[in-house]
């Protein structure tokens, strides 16, 4: 298990970075925090003839409020964003799934936007990004530009990124009033790939009926998955066990046609976003009705 | 002897080298001028090897050497039958000992077939991809029945059928048993094992001294001494001119016996021939092919009940998984029938068992060895017949334990070491009376369950009994000796994995010498400092070896007496021996046993004729036959019925290993094995395809427990001593994972008692479990199936025509490159397909189109083969005209092999839909781009 040859870059500086990836071309690839593509190039999956280590490029780590949301700049390891007071406050679903992803110490290495990038159809993080309506800022020769989740994650393991851009910052809308959220999944161990996972979130109104409802799955298809049919069942409702279920049957039944494997068969499958959509939901609903009429603390 | 440190939890005096990173492990072996290794192996599981040409690898840059089958000469040979099948008559046994390299056939997936040697670990394996092995497959043999079915292909082409061994025992007249029974349950049952996962791999390290003459190879085995002898003979060198030295090891648990595996016997080979140190290391991923694992049985069963409950007897039948080879014998197999039989007192017995050859690894002990198989059964067989007849499931259990004077106990039957089956000891109805005491099963069955099913809740408590057969022969050695620093020397031959031996060992040899222990260094694993012996297995290490401890201390102890009254000029028993000094007993006059060494090998002066200079001893203890452990697991489970979820609430071990050298040794052992039985309940389990594929070769899918699923286990001992040897000793290295998975499937389904499920299978998963509570067959996956429809809104003919054009089904193949027409109804072509983290891995495909019939059906096969893997399948696909246009129905079964079978399972059947959904969403905008300028249809 050691990797086929390749040539190795370690810019200091985005703006390095770009140059070395247009240089190279399609030969090239970034490496963040090096959990997924290691393992695939010491297993010779992965042969990328050059590797661009963006590790240095120091202006890529960091956590900042501004005024439309949370900045997290790509390079911010997993582990920092577990443990930021902000994103607690700001964006809790993050927070209470980001210990679902693998183990402690894979998430002291691996880095938010490396997650995002890699888009790992089981991954925790592209979902919960997508379930809380964020958006990314990609940087190519050409300068930036901004991609929100929805049109980012485009199949299995692709996403919007074009050659020889990077994604340098993802930003976090700050949630709504009367937002409530919650991350369930299950693996066969803690920190497996989750054989499927939900992240909600759940915007109600004065009467506590839902005015959004956003339902990412996880695991169960080529990427993340918005679950629409699921959320139309919610519009303007109440959470009443009869009606969460049927927005759980929904999600299970119409958003998605999963895979199987020898972990899970597809009907397996649907069972489990079957049950975790509706604890998801009974939780969101739960904790927005309890959160007050200011958005956020 | 002062017992001060026998019985005590005395702190492993080996942890502080290992927990600091001192202890010395084969892969830290670095030599001048090492060369590094990385072997070829075989992507099939079964198949006629046509050629290996080696020649690119040869020159690769750094390659210092390509070894093939044929480059061996006379060194190829099949490895020896290690373990001859014990004496039973009308016993069937055909010995297939694995090879060095594969020549003509291989016969699993990771046989070994070609060896390269390079500057460094790296380069060998940019090399490995360079040799081309010629394969013409065969079709595979994975199911055990199938495998003995008439026809059936042969692993083993000059023998009748896969038979390898086919064993009768039988004992008491079972059918007469049958006849007067109550009740008779009888179930088919599944016990599959797998892999021993040592956190450290295999290792081995050779070096060839040119001037000394002399070979040394540092080699992660559990029986140094078996390998030197082996090596010795097989390089026609002295076994004096071998020093196979097994330093610390990172687990062993059974496949790093002796089993003289191809790695094991090529480097020191190569090292010798090459004149240069060389290293091979296996990697995690070879891991799942190059060691030895244990598989599964199938069991036919059936157990004979009085209305009381009691036994009348056991029928058994079962077929057993060896894999490939056989060089470990009959092990594994004659373990099941004897565990099989447990604590209980079992008049009639006819046990029965064929072992089939399969096209998978080699099976040979891995902890527990068979006997969880044989537990499993009998254990459950109890359950239903509880159940069946209304009885408590530990008043079943109680009615029919041998009671403590029945023993010796002689099953009439032979154990593995060709001995009879004889308990020597044991005690088992007050264990169980402990272990439900510490889960608490009375309270609970009648307080807490009821409590929390009127909550919702499932959790369910299970208990279960087994003993183990350990500590058998031959025979251990061991050699003390005090130096003149007063410091004692032990050296003992078996390898060391992480038990302790270097402290049980040295508790044992402290208290008989009264020395303290810091004072006792052991040595183990190193042939130059002790040749005799066989290794570490079969529980053995601390009974054997630990004996062999005893009675070399002994007789220093009795050397000691020689020597000091002489001294002293008073009988022996006038002395007695404590803190480091021999003392005449009610006097001030002693000295120090280690002053007592140098006088005992003077400079000058004589030694008496007929005596031996110093205070040193060997000695050696074979047991006659193997002492019997016992115990009882209990524990209690919480499932989630939605998500077929499982989590262990708490453990309960009551053990007995007869006398305890140290409670806190026993106690690791137990969380170790218990951790080990947990996984092979619900994690672990070797998920093979239909064509021999194994498809979960990493970490990722073969899933370890791991501390977030394991719990603390709760150990009580008891102490129930073996009369085999003077300090009733028994074993325990395997106890912990031998009745867990019949605890397991006892507590699931009590917890799950609502949904009336049987369990009659291990290792379950959740998948699985799944399956069972919808009363569903689980789909087998053993080929990627792509199946669908898709709708072209264009006429039959234009879809038919394209689908005939190269040119234009290029652009719906993913990375389609080339598509050339080789022949009258195949195409050619290099495709190239990435996913994610793979980068675009090179394909050459060949399309054979069959059964055409324009313009409404074909079908055709497709092969391709990349560095990564292969593919080979077939597809059919039929086109049905409607109103709206021509509906493609298509079905594609793919076998895929190789890395990307035991590594991307998890994103096969989401990547193989996708690109076919894409291409064919290409196709047809193609062909309406081609429709729309050509007019409409």
């Amino acid at each position: 298990m050691k990797p086929a040859p390749f040539a190795y870059h370690r810019p200091e500086t985005v703006d390095d970075g770009l140059a070395l990836l247009a240089a190279h071309g399609a030969e090239a690839k970034p490496l963040a925090g090096g959990q997924s593509l290691i393992p695939a190039m010491n297993f010779r999956l992965a042969r990328p003839a050059v590797l661009v280590d963006l590790n240095r490029i120091a202006a890529l780590a960091y956590v900042r409020e501004e005024a439309d949301g949370t900045r997290i700049g790509a390079m911010t390891r997993q582990r920092t964003v577990e443990r930021d007071p902000l994103v607690s406050r700001r964006a809790p679903l993050l927070a209470e799934a980001l210990p679902h992803v693998a183990h402690a110490q894979i998430r002291n290495r691996g880095t938010l936007g490396g997650s995002v990038a890699h888009a790992d159809p089981a991954g925790e993080i592209p979902a919960v990004l997508l379930a809380l309506g964020a958006s990314f800022v990609l940087r190519g020769p050409g300068g930036s530009r901004t991609v929100p989740a929805e049109r980012f994650f485009t199949g299995l393991f692709e996403t919007a990124l074009a050659p020889g851009e990077l994604l340098v910052e993802i930003v976090i809308p700050a949630m709504r009033a009367r937002t409530g959220w919650a991350f369930v999944e299950v693996a066969r161990r803690h920190g497996d790939y989750a054989l499927a996972g939900v992240a909600a979130t759940v915007t109600l109104d004065d009467a506590g009926r839902c005015r959004e409802a956003r339902i990412a799955l996880l695991g169960v298809s080529a990427g993340p998955v918005l679950a629409r049919r699921a959320a139309r069942e919610l519009a303007g409702e109440l959470p009443s066990d009869k009606r969460l279920r049927e927005a759980a049957g929904a999600a299970s039944a119409k958003d998605i046609d999963p895979p199987g494997d020898i972990h899970a068969s597809s009907a397996y499958r649907r069972q489990l976003v079957a049950v975790l959509t509706r604890r998801a939901l009974a939780t969101a609903f739960e904790r927005g009705a309890a959160s007050g009429a200011e958005p956020g603390p | 002897m002062a017992e001060r440190y026998v019985g005590a939890r005395v702190p492993r005096s080996e942890d502080a080298r290992l927990l600091t990173g001192r202890a010395l492990f084969v892969d830290d072996v670095q030599l001048d001028g090492m060369l590094h290794v990385a072997f070829v192996r075989s992507e099939h599981a079964h198949g006629r090897l046509r050629g290996v040409d080696a020649a690119a690898a040869r020159r690769h840059p750094g390659v210092v050497a390509v070894y093939t089958a044929a480059d061996l000469g006379d060194y190829w040979k099949p490895g020896p039958l290690l373990v001859p099948p014990p004496p039973i008559p009308d016993l069937i046994f055909h010995a297939c000992t694995q090879v060095p390299l594969a020549r003509d056939k291989v016969r699993h997936v990771g046989e070994p077939v070609a060896m390269i040697v390079a500057e460094s670990r790296y380069v060998a394996e940019d090399a490995a991809a360079d040799v081309i092995v010629d394969i013409d497959p065969l079709p595979a043999v994975v199911d055990l029945e199938a495998a003995m079915a008439p026809g059936a292909p042969r692993v083993h082409e000059h023998l009748a059928s896969n038979l390898a061994a086919h064993v009768v025992q039988r004992t008491g007249d079972y059918d007469a048993a049958r006849a007067g029974a109550h009740l008779v349950v009888r179930r088919r049952f599944h016990y599959d094992r797998g892999l021993s996962a040592a956190i450290e791999n295999r290792c081995v390290v050779a070096q060839w001294d040119p001037r000394a003459e002399e070979l040394t190879v540092w080699d992660t085995t559990q029986a140094p001494i078996p390998i030197r002898n082996g090596l010795a003979a097989m390089l026609g060198l002295s076994e004096s001119q071998v020093r196979v030295v097994a330093p610390f090891i990172g687990g062993g648990f059974g496949p790093k016996i002796m089993m003289y595996y191809p790695e094991e016997v090529l480097v020191p080979w190569a090292a010798i021939r090459l004149g240069r140190p060389v290293k091979w290391a296996e990697d995690r991923h070879e891991n799942f092919f190059a060691t030895t694992q244990e598989r599964g049985q199938v069991h036919d069963a059936e157990l004979a009940v009085a209305k009381d409950g009691r036994i009348l007897g056991v029928r058994d039948v079962f077929l057993h998984d060896t894999g490939a080879y056989d060089p470990y014998g009959l092990t594994v197999p004659i373990n099941s029938q004897c565990t099989l039989l447990g604590p209980y007192d079992v008049p009639a017995y006819d046990t029965e068992f064929t072992a089939v050859f399969t096209t998978k690894p080699i099976v040979t002990p891995v902890r527990g060895a068979g006997r969880q198989h044989g537990v499993f059964v009998m254990e459950r067989l109890l359950d239903i017949a509880a159940r069946d007849l209304g009885l408590d499931r530990l008043a079943i259990r109680r009615r029919n334990y041998l009671s403590r004077d029945r023993f010796p106990h002689d099953h009439h039957i032979l154990f593995q070491d060709s001995g009879p089956l004889v308990y020597d000891s044991g005690d088992y109805a007050p264990a169980l009376e402990q272990a439900a005491g510490l889960i608490g099963y009375d309270r609970f069955i009648r307080e807490e369950q009821p409590r929390l099913r009127a909550a919702g809740r499932h959790v369910g408590i299970g208990i279960v009994s087994y003993i183990e057969g350990t500590g058998i022969g031959p025979y251990e050695g061991a050699r003390v000796t005090i130096e003149p620093s007063g410091h004692v020397r032990v050296a003992t031959g078996v390898g060391t994995q992480g038990q302790g031996h270097f402290t049980a060992f040295a508790q044992i040899v402290a208290d008989v010498l009264g020395v303290a222990i810091e004072r006792v260094h052991v040595v183990t694993g190193d042939t130059r400092e002790f040749h005799w012996g066989t290794g570490t297995f079969a529980s053995r290490g601390a009974v054997v070896a630990g004996t062999a401890c005893h009675a070399a201390a002994t007789k220093v102890r009795e050397r000691i007496g020689e020597v000091a009254s002489r001294l002293f000029g008073v009988s022996a028993d006038q002395l007695e021996v404590a803190d480091g000094r021999v003392r005449v007993r009610g006097t001030d006059r002693s000295i120090d046993l280690g002053a007592l060494s140098a006088q005992s090998n003077p400079l000058r002066g004589a030694v008496r004729p007929g005596t031996e200079p110093g205070l040193e001893a060997t000695a050696y203890y074979g047991p006659d036959r193997g002492s019997t452990a016992s115990g009882v697991h209990a524990l209690l489970l919480e499932v989630d019925p939605e998500t077929a979820m499982v989590e262990i609430l708490k453990y309960v071990v009551v053990h007995d290993c007869g006398r305890l050298i140290n409670p806190m040794l026993v106690e690791g052992q137990v969380q170790g094995g218990v951790a080990h039985g947990i996984g092979n309940a619900f994690y672990e389990q070797l998920v093979w395809d239909a064509n021999g594929q194994l498809q979960n070769a990493s970490l990722m899918d073969y899933l370890l427990p791991t501390a977030t699923e394991v719990p603390r286990v709760e150990t009580a001992h008891r102490e129930t001593a073996s009369p085999l040897n003077p300090i009733g000793l028994k074993g325990v290295g395997e106890a912990g994972c031998i009745p867990t998975g019949a605890a397991f499937a006892q507590a699931l389904e009590d917890a799950l008692a609502d949904y009336h499920i049987e369990i009659t299978e291990i290792p379950l998963s959740p998948d699985r479990l799944f399956a069972l509570l919808q009363r569903t067959t689980p789909e087998r996956r053993n080929l990627v199936v792509v199946e669908g429809d898709f709708l072209f809104h264009l006429p039959r003919r234009t879809v038919w025509d394209a689908l005939q054009d190269p040119a234009l089904l290029v652009r719906a193949l993913p990375g389609g490159m080339q598509l050339e027409r080789s022949g009258e109804s195949s195409y050619d072509g290099l495709m190239k397909v990435g996913v994610g983290p793979v980068t675009a891995a090179e394909f050459t495909v060949r399309v054979t189109i069959l059964d055409q019939e324009p313009p409404v059906r074909f079908g055709m096969v497709v092969d391709g083969r990349s560095a990564l893997g292969f593919t080979r399948g077939s597809a059919q696909v039929t086109l049905t005209e409607g109103p709206e246009g021509t509906t493609m129905r298509y079905r594609a079964e793919l076998q895929i092999g190789g890395r990307i079978a035991g590594l991307g399972q998890r994103l096969l059947d989401t990547a193989s839909r996708l690109i076919t959904r894409q291409g064919l969403e290409v196709l047809h905008r193609e062909l309406a781009t081609r429709a729309g300028r050509e007019g409409p249809a």
